[in-house]
This record gives structure tokens, C-alpha cells and sequence, in this order.
């Protein structure tokens, strides 16, 4: 199954994609990751209400066979995690760009935005 | 970095959609469609792994017998021709170097399945000690593959390609497979019942297709971790390794020290020793998935951890000090800065249903 990556959004070179809308984002991980991963079994985010940065580990999501850090594409505020991962987490594998989804944050920093690569990029980056 | 070995399947795992990966040289699938469904795949009707790259040494002569004996901690004495015994390679020091199961070819021919590892060194060692003895011992990792088949039905859907009744649990013999000379083993790392195969390699992809078209499915290495750790085996470089005696790990049970084997000796001393840690298996209480080198509280650490697909929780094996071994114990585990509490369990985590 070939990796959508979709154009309406910006990516972290960890694998990490964030859909902005005014002046909160919307995270989550690429097809690529959750492929990398396998069947993502357990989530772990952050408290909503923290402040993450972009760059650093905000949340563990845990496959069979290994964890991996989850890394912030941006900075900001934590204003929700997604209800559904709770239950079921496998819905990352499923759909990474949509019902997968991990948390929407606050941005802090709008010039952060430079740093991220758009979708062309990041198709590049993964060669 | 040498470039990878394939396996004799390499073919069938790209046309199965397998996931490959290194391992111990070689490039071998993790996964086909995905851990757990290959994980039930083998608890409710069979699987099939390719475990081609397990080594194989063949001893034969007059003095192999006694080569064993030095160099593996079970006693094979006790092993008639057919037979098959699971055993220790040990350093003079204790430390486990190899976990190998041994076959009885014949009246003076055995055949020792090494760890792919480990598989050069073992070698090694058994040309060393052989020096002086009446016996020829042959590397024979090219010339088989290996393909184990594992599952309730496992040993159904082989035994109607078979020409005759499949060997029972322990036991090998040589017969034909789908057409295929095979030498046939009743013995597996899952738990399950179920036989492997080694056969030639060139034979080895027919082979495979007339048991996936006898409705076995592929399984790959991740779904062999998780299932041998629901069935507590041991695995050599997690559990076990040069820097670990049998009794710490518990397996005391297939050393023989009256045979007088390398490193006799140190499991003599080990069994007196009651401060020693103590490999033990554990089920995390709630969340949490504990993972090799997470550290105990009051000593010890993880050597295997992952996701129990047929118990829905986080298992393990970890050592522990004595005081922590018994079954009940509450353990704490340090995972990625988190307390996640644990339950030290008997063995096995996970026993296979009355088929």
C-alpha cells in the first residue's frame, strides 16, 4: 500500500505530520510510521493542558514488538487528545492521516511553521 | 556489514507479502500480515515459520558420543536413536554460550541445532574439543532448510502430506514430506504441538507451497517471539547468554554435571549459591508493556517483554533476587521512567487448550 501523504498539511522529518487550522494543529503520525511500527497496541499521551515542544517526545505509542517516542512537529498547549485511541489504538495502523489522529495543540510559535516540510519534502525524504 | 544470507524461501516470503528483516546474518520475514493474527494463526490451527537460519553440525564416529558429552550439559546417554534432548553449551565458568537440541541420527551420528548466532562459535568449540577424538564433525547449515510447523492442527495437516506417521513429541525420523526428503522432529518453540522440518534446500520451496495449500499459515520471527514467551522458552542473547549460568536461569533441569561436561563444575557450585537472581516470568497488573533492560525495583531486570496476544497483557521473564522469585511476588518495573506493576507467574504464562 503506497503512503497518501496528504498535501493539505506539514510534516516533521520524525515521521510526524501537523494540519493547521488558525492557530491550533492538529498531530498525528505518517503512514510510514505507523507502517515502520506494526500493530500499535498502546498509546500514551500527554495530559491535556501541558505544553510540548517541537522537536522533544510527547507521547509513546507501543507495537507488538517495540515502543517508540512520538515526537511534537510543533510547540504549543495540549487542548485534546483524540477519544478513540484509548479503545482503540489500532485505528493509527488503520488511518494515520485521519480517524488516527493523536492531538490538537495550541501553536505557540507560528514561525515554527518554516521549519516544517511540506508534503513534496517530506515524499522526498523518504525516497 | 557482510551482505545478508537469504533463505531458501526468500521468494515465497516476498510473494506472501513478508515483512524482512535482519537477523544474525541473515534477512528473514518479522511478519506477514501482522503479529497477532499469525500469533492465533498457530494457537488455533497451524503455522509455518522458515527458520533456515538455524545452524546444523553433524557428529558421527566412535567418539561422538563422548564429544557430546563434554560439550552439551544434558546427558545423552539416555538418548536412543530417534531420540532428540535439549541441552546447554557451556563456558568452563557456567556461562551459557549456546542452547542447542541435539538429534540421535544413528548409533554413533548426531545432529546439533545451533542458534544462527552462535552457530560459528559453536562449531568452534566442538572442533576444539574434538581434537584427539575419533570422531568427523561436519557443518552442515547449507544443506538444510529448516521449516517449523506449529499449531493444533499442525501435526494433522503434515501428517497427510507425510509418506509415513509423523515421529511423536521428542523424536525424529526420516521420511518424506509432500514428496520431499525430510528429516521430521517432533519439537518446536511454541508451545503448541507440532513438528519441524528440515529438508534439502532446494526442495524446500515445494515444500512450503503444498503445506500453505494445505491451509497453514506463513508466520514470521515476530510472532515466534511472542509465542515462545507465552510458552516461557528461553531465548539465547535475551534470557540466556555467556553472562548467565543454567541454574540462574532455571535450567538446571537439563544439566547433567555426572557426565562431567565444560563448566560442570561452576552449575555444581551455582545450585549451592542461594543469592544468585532468578529468571522468573511475570504478567504486568493494568497497562504497560515491559521490555528487555527495563530494571526491577530491588534488582534484577527485564530480558524479555512484549504484548500477550492470547492473554491481552504485558509478559515477560525478568531476574529477579530470591526474595522476588516465587510466584505471587509483586514486582516493579522501571519502564521508561514508569512504575508498572507486575506479578511473577509459573511457567508457562500461557498453556495451549486441551485439543
Amino acid at each position: 500500500m503506497p503512503d497518501p501523504i496528504p498535501a493539505d498539511r506539514l510534516y516533521h522529518p520524525a515521521h510526524d505530520w501537523a494540519r493547521i487550522e488558525g492557530d491550533t494543529a492538529t498531530f498525528g503520525v505518517t503512514w510510514y510510521a505507523q507502517d515502520l511500527l506494526g500493530e500499535i497496541v498502546f498509546w500514551d499521551g500527554p495530559e491535556v493542558g501541558t505544553t510540548i515542544t517541537l522537536g522533544e517526545p510527547y507521547a509513546e505509542l507501543e507495537s507488538v514488538k517495540a515502543v517508540s517516542d512520538v515526537i511534537a512537529p510543533l510547540s504549543g498547549e495540549v487542548l485534546e487528545l483524540n477519544p478513540v485511541l484509548a479503545d482503540d489504538p489500532g485505528r493509527i495502523n488503520e488511518s494515520p492521516y485521519e480517524d488516527g489522529w493523536l492531538a490538537k495543540v495550541k501553536i505557540a510559535d507560528p514561525a515554527e511553521l518554516e521549519q516544517l516540510l511540506d508534503a513534496g519534502a517530506y515524499r522526498e525524504l523518504l525516497g | 556489514m557482510s551482505e545478508l544470507q537469504l533463505s531458501p524461501l526468500h521468494d515465497r516470503h516476498l510473494a506472501a507479502g513478508g515483512r524482512l528483516a535482519p537477523f544474525a546474518g541473515w534477512s528473514m520475514p518479522v511478519q506477514y500480515t501482522g503479529i497477532r493474527e499469525e500469533h492465533a494463526a498457530v494457537r488455533e490451527r497451524a503455522g509455518v515459520f522458515d527458520v533456515s537460519h538455524m545452524g546444523q553440525i553433524e557428529v558421527a564416529g566412535p567418539d561422538a558420543l563422548s564429544l557430546l558429552q563434554q560439550t552439551i550439559s544434558n546427558d545423552l546417554a539416555t538418548v536412543a536413536v530417534g531420540g532428540a534432548q535439549y541441552g546447554l553449551i557451556c563456558r568452563p565458568d557456567g556461562g551459557i554460550a549456546d542452547d542447542v537440541f541435539t538429534y540421535r541420527l544413528g548409533d554413533q551420528r548426531y545432529l546439533v541445532v545451533t542458534n544462527a548466532t552462535n552457530h560459528a562459535a559453536d562449531l568452534a568449540w566442538l572442533r576444539r574439543y574434538a581434537a584427539g577424538l575419533e570422531v568427523e564433525l561436519s557443518d552442515r547449515i547449507g544443506d538444510f532448510a529448516m521449516l517449523a510447523v506449529q499449531g493444533p492442527a499442525a501435526r494433522e495437516l503434515v501428517g497427510g502430506l507425510a509418506a509415513a506417521e509423523l515421529p511423536p513429541r521428542m523424536r525424529a525420523a526420516q521420511s518424506t514430506v509432500a514428496g520431499v526428503p525430510a528429516l521430521i522432529c517432533g519439537t518446536g518453540y511454541t508451545g503448541e504441538p507440532g513438528v519441524e522440518i528440515l529438508c534439502a534446500p532446494a526442495d524446500a520451496g515445494a515444500l512450503w507451497d503444498r503445506l500453505l495449500a494445505a491451509g497453514v499459515t506463513p508466520a514470521g520471527l515476530g510472532a515466534r517471539d511472542t509465542l515462545r514467551l507465552e510458552a516461557c522458552f528461553h531465548l539465547h542473547g535475551n534470557d540466556i547468554g555467556p553472562d548467565r549460568d543454567p541454574i540462574e536461569a532455571g535450567l538446571g533441569w537439563c544439566c547433567k554435571e555426572a557426565t562431567g561436561f565444560v563448566g560442570s563444575a561452576a552449575v555444581t557450585a551455582a545450585r549451592q549459591d542461594t543469592t544468585a537472581l532468578r529468571l522468573v516470568a511475570f504478567r504486568i497488573e493494568g497497562e504497560g508493556i515491559a521490555r528487555p533492560g527495563n530494571p526491577i525495583a530491588g534488582g534484577g531486570e527485564v530480558t524479555s517483554g512484549t504484548l500477550s496476544p492470547s492473554l491481552g497483557v504485558g509478559i515477560g521473564m525478568a531476574y529477579v533476587p530470591p526474595d522476588l522469585a516465587a510466584p505471587g511476588s509483586e514486582l516493579e518495573i522501571d519502564v521508561r521512567g514508569r512504575t508498572r506493576r507486575a506479578l511473577v507467574t509459573e511457567k508457562p504464562l500461557y498453556r495451549p487448550k486441551e485439543s
